[in-house]
């Protein structure tokens, strides 16, 4: 009995240090930024990384800034984990995605002196404390597809979407365009996987894909990318990665090039106007103009003749000069919307 | 004077006292984690209870407990029977979006009609789900567990299915159904909380869920049926022999948890839910329902109580982040306290395989000593 006694009063006092704990107001007011993620987590190689990466860089070189995340594991945790940060007094709560909107603007009606940033969403632009940050991924995609259509050489490209969206479908319609425009006569196989977290079965429609003759294949489908970027490593074809710098972040060799989604530098943007008291509701576009998209060209695998026809792409669609398809209604050979 | 008992023999006969400690070593396990990692102990479990005692956060933790006492009652039910229904995971998801299509399909009917219709809809649906496992299993004798796991995915993409058929699907932008009918949502009003200060998404689902405490705990214990489902538990044969019909019991068994698992999926949707996304993956709570069981002993009542310690763990671990704490620290503490719990138990049937097989050897013994004798007689 007594070892029984000396384990419980071993856990009681685990306990009472537990509840002595809590740690002291901080001195400094700090510009206290929390983020929400969806069900994805904030390990996604996605845009929820991206944004907490974001933040934690944020928060490495200003002090004055705390950052925090929530992890959302189902749709139903969305409203608590606004609804912690706003009970814990934070400045800005960043939800990241779309799946995100509802709960925003539940929480953002309900509280009107809370401001709020959502990625990926603007059907709430129309309230006075959300800023919606949106970005021209078809942009992004069609200097990526022009990599894929002029690198090709058996005229035959691949393309795996995560789910059938329209945000979602930006990717594939900008990435089409791209392709079409480097390479009018390009077959682009294309596969919807329906999830953002399948590996194996990203690394199954690529390797589909490899044996019909695709020699270039860009994801947009999260997790589920890993797997197309590994089959195309495995066959020695290249992949295109998205959002990240995958060729960097994933340490593989045949990714020829990565479409950008700055989701890091929108939070950080955000972060630092509510701070400095300059933060507005409303839609906030990240595009080539901004530098909000771009491409990441780690590994110098792109030819310089190439190189220069994307570079030129980018500067006419950031003048203006140039306009992406945005709808598959532009873009006919996108078969998944 | 009597033999003093050993400290694990005690704890080994005491239900209650093992999971408590299996539930102190999961803590203590998961504190061993937190100092490795270079963490506050103090700081990860003050923010664990402090954010489960306030009211607020107390009625977070009631809300977050229905679907895992309702469905941990599913699984509880099924051990008691002999049947392991892995399968609460599919149940729960066609159950909730069952009640979910018709909450939209029905939108104007008024409340006190359209709950019951949900609850009863997602009751079936749940109910059917088993029944055909079980069918499976009485039928053609297909392990249930096998497929029960393949049932389970198939209601995943059954229901996402559902989730994008331009009746169900939501107007907006979200990949998700409508949100159900306000007429089928089980939430308190908002003046009502606003007033106690309550969780936004508190609901009296928690009323119907100490109802099925009740009713699983009658049915187990007061009635025909529940003794002769547990008699087939115990021992098939036993009770084929005394009359009773296994495959019906299997599939009445099946029946009752499926029903139980769905209804759980419903008042998860009509309390805090209020829409289902087209998932990713699966959101665990059938899987969570085995858990829970096995920390309430199947007992009802234990259940009851396992599955609101269920759910202050994750509402509470939900909150870890916030101290720099990774939130799987919540899957080491319950996957540990799962693994004390099941230590036990096979420790129980190692016990009882000794037993039997000393049973054996004695009775062979005494068999060849006898034949020995009629040898001699010879």
């Amino acid at each position: 009995m007594k070892k029984t006694l000396a384990l419980v009063l071993a856990l009681c006092m685990i306990f009472s240090l537990a509840a002595c704990g809590q740690k002291a107001a901080p001195a400094a007011a700090k510009t206290k930024i929390g983020m929400v993620t969806d069900v994805g987590g904030v390990n996604d190689n996605s845009f929820n990384q991206g944004a907490w990466e974001g933040l934690q860089a944020l928060a490495a070189e200003d002090s004055a800034f705390e950052v925090k995340y929530l992890e959302s594991k189902t749709d139903a945790d969305y409203q608590t984990n606004i609804n912690t940060f706003i009970d814990e007094g934070y400045d800005l709560i960043i939800t990241v995605g779309y799946m995100l909107a509802d709960a925003t603007r539940d929480a953002a009606e309900a509280n009107p002196d809370q401001k709020f940033a959502i990625v990926d969403d603007s059907t709430n632009a129309d309230l006075p404390n959300v800023a919606c940050l949106m970005f021209a991924q078809e942009q992004c995609s069609y200097l990526v597809g022009l990599v894929a259509g002029y690198m090709t050489e058996s005229k035959t490209v691949g393309y795996v979407q995560g789910m059938v969206s329209d945000t979602m479908n930006l990717f594939g319609v900008g990435y089409i365009s791209g392709v079409l425009a480097a390479c009018p006569d390009a077959t682009v196989l294309q596969y919807n996987a329906n999830n953002f977290g399948d590996i194996a079965g990203g690394n199954t429609a690529a390797k589909d894909m490899i044996t019909k003759g695709a020699d270039v294949i860009y994801h947009a489908a999260g997790g589920t990318g890993i797997g197309v970027l590994n089959a195309c490593e495995e066959a020695g074809i290249w992949g295109i990665g998205v959002d990240g710098d995958q060729a960097a972040s994933l340490g593989l060799d045949k990714v020829v090039c990565s479409a950008r989604k700055s989701v890091d530098v929108a939070a950080q943007d955000m972060s630092k106007a509510v701070k400095e008291g300059r933060f507005t509701p409303g839609v906030h576009t990240y595009d080539l103009t901004n530098g909000g998209v771009g491409i990441y060209t780690t590994g110098d695998h792109i030819p310089a003749d190439v190189l220069e026809k994307v570079e030129a792409a980018q500067k006419e669609i950031a003048s203006g000069a140039k306009t992406v398809p945005t709808t598959p209604a532009e873009c006919p050979q996108f078969t998944l919307g | 004077m009597t033999k003093k008992k050993h400290i694990l023999d005690i704890i080994a006969e005491n239900r209650f006292l093992h999971i408590l400690l299996s539930i102190l070593l999961g803590f203590l396990v998961g504190a061993i984690f937190l100092v490795v990692m270079g963490l506050s102990v103090g700081a990860a479990y003050g923010r664990l209870i402090s954010s489960v005692t306030s009211l607020k956060g107390f009625s977070y933790v009631i809300v977050y407990s229905i679907p895992y006492i309702v469905v941990g009652l599913s699984v509880a039910f099924s051990f008691k029977t002999g049947v392991f229904n892995i399968g609460a995971e599919g149940q729960f998801v066609v159950g909730s979006m069952a009640a979910c299509c018709v909450s939209i399909l029905c939108a104007n009917v008024p409340k006190p009609l359209l709950i019951p219709m949900c609850f009863l809809a997602a009751m079936l649906a749940g109910a059917v789900w088993g029944v055909i496992v079980g069918f499976l299993k009485t039928k053609w004798g297909i392990n249930e567990v096998l497929s029960m796991i393949m049932f389970n995915w198939i209601a995943f993409y059954l229901s996402n299915f559902i989730a994008g058929l331009p009746a169900i699907k939501s107007e907006g932008t979200a990949e998700a159904t409508k949100n159900v009918s306000v007429n089928a949502s089980t939430l308190l009003s908002k003046d009502l909380i606003n007033r106690l200060g309550l969780a936004p998404t508190a609901n009296w689902g928690i009323l119907v869920a100490i109802a099925m405490t009740v009713l699983v705990w009658f049915v187990i214990e007061k009635t025909t049926l529940g003794y002769e489902l547990k008699a087939v538990g115990s021992n098939k044969f036993a009770a084929e022999y005394g009359g009773i019909s296994v495959n019906r019991s299997i599939l009445t068994a099946l029946a009752i948890s499926g029903a139980l698992a769905g209804l759980g999926g419903a008042l998860q949707l009509m309390g805090m839910g209020t829409r289902i996304s087209i998932f990713s993956s699966q959101e665990g709570f059938g899987f969570a329902g085995i858990v829970v069981a096995l920390i309430g002993c199947s007992n009802p009542f234990g259940v009851l109580v396992a599955g609101i310690f269920y759910g202050a763990l994750m509402y509470g671990g939900s909150k870890l982040n916030l101290e720099g704490v990774p939130t799987q620290l919540i899957s080491v503490i319950v996957g540990t306290v799962v693994f004390f719990i099941a230590i036990s138990i096979i420790f129980e049937n190692l016990k009882r395989i000794r037993a039997r097989a000393a049973r054996n050897a004695e009775a062979a013994a005494i068999k060849k000593a006898e034949g020995q004798k009629e040898d001699k007689k010879k």
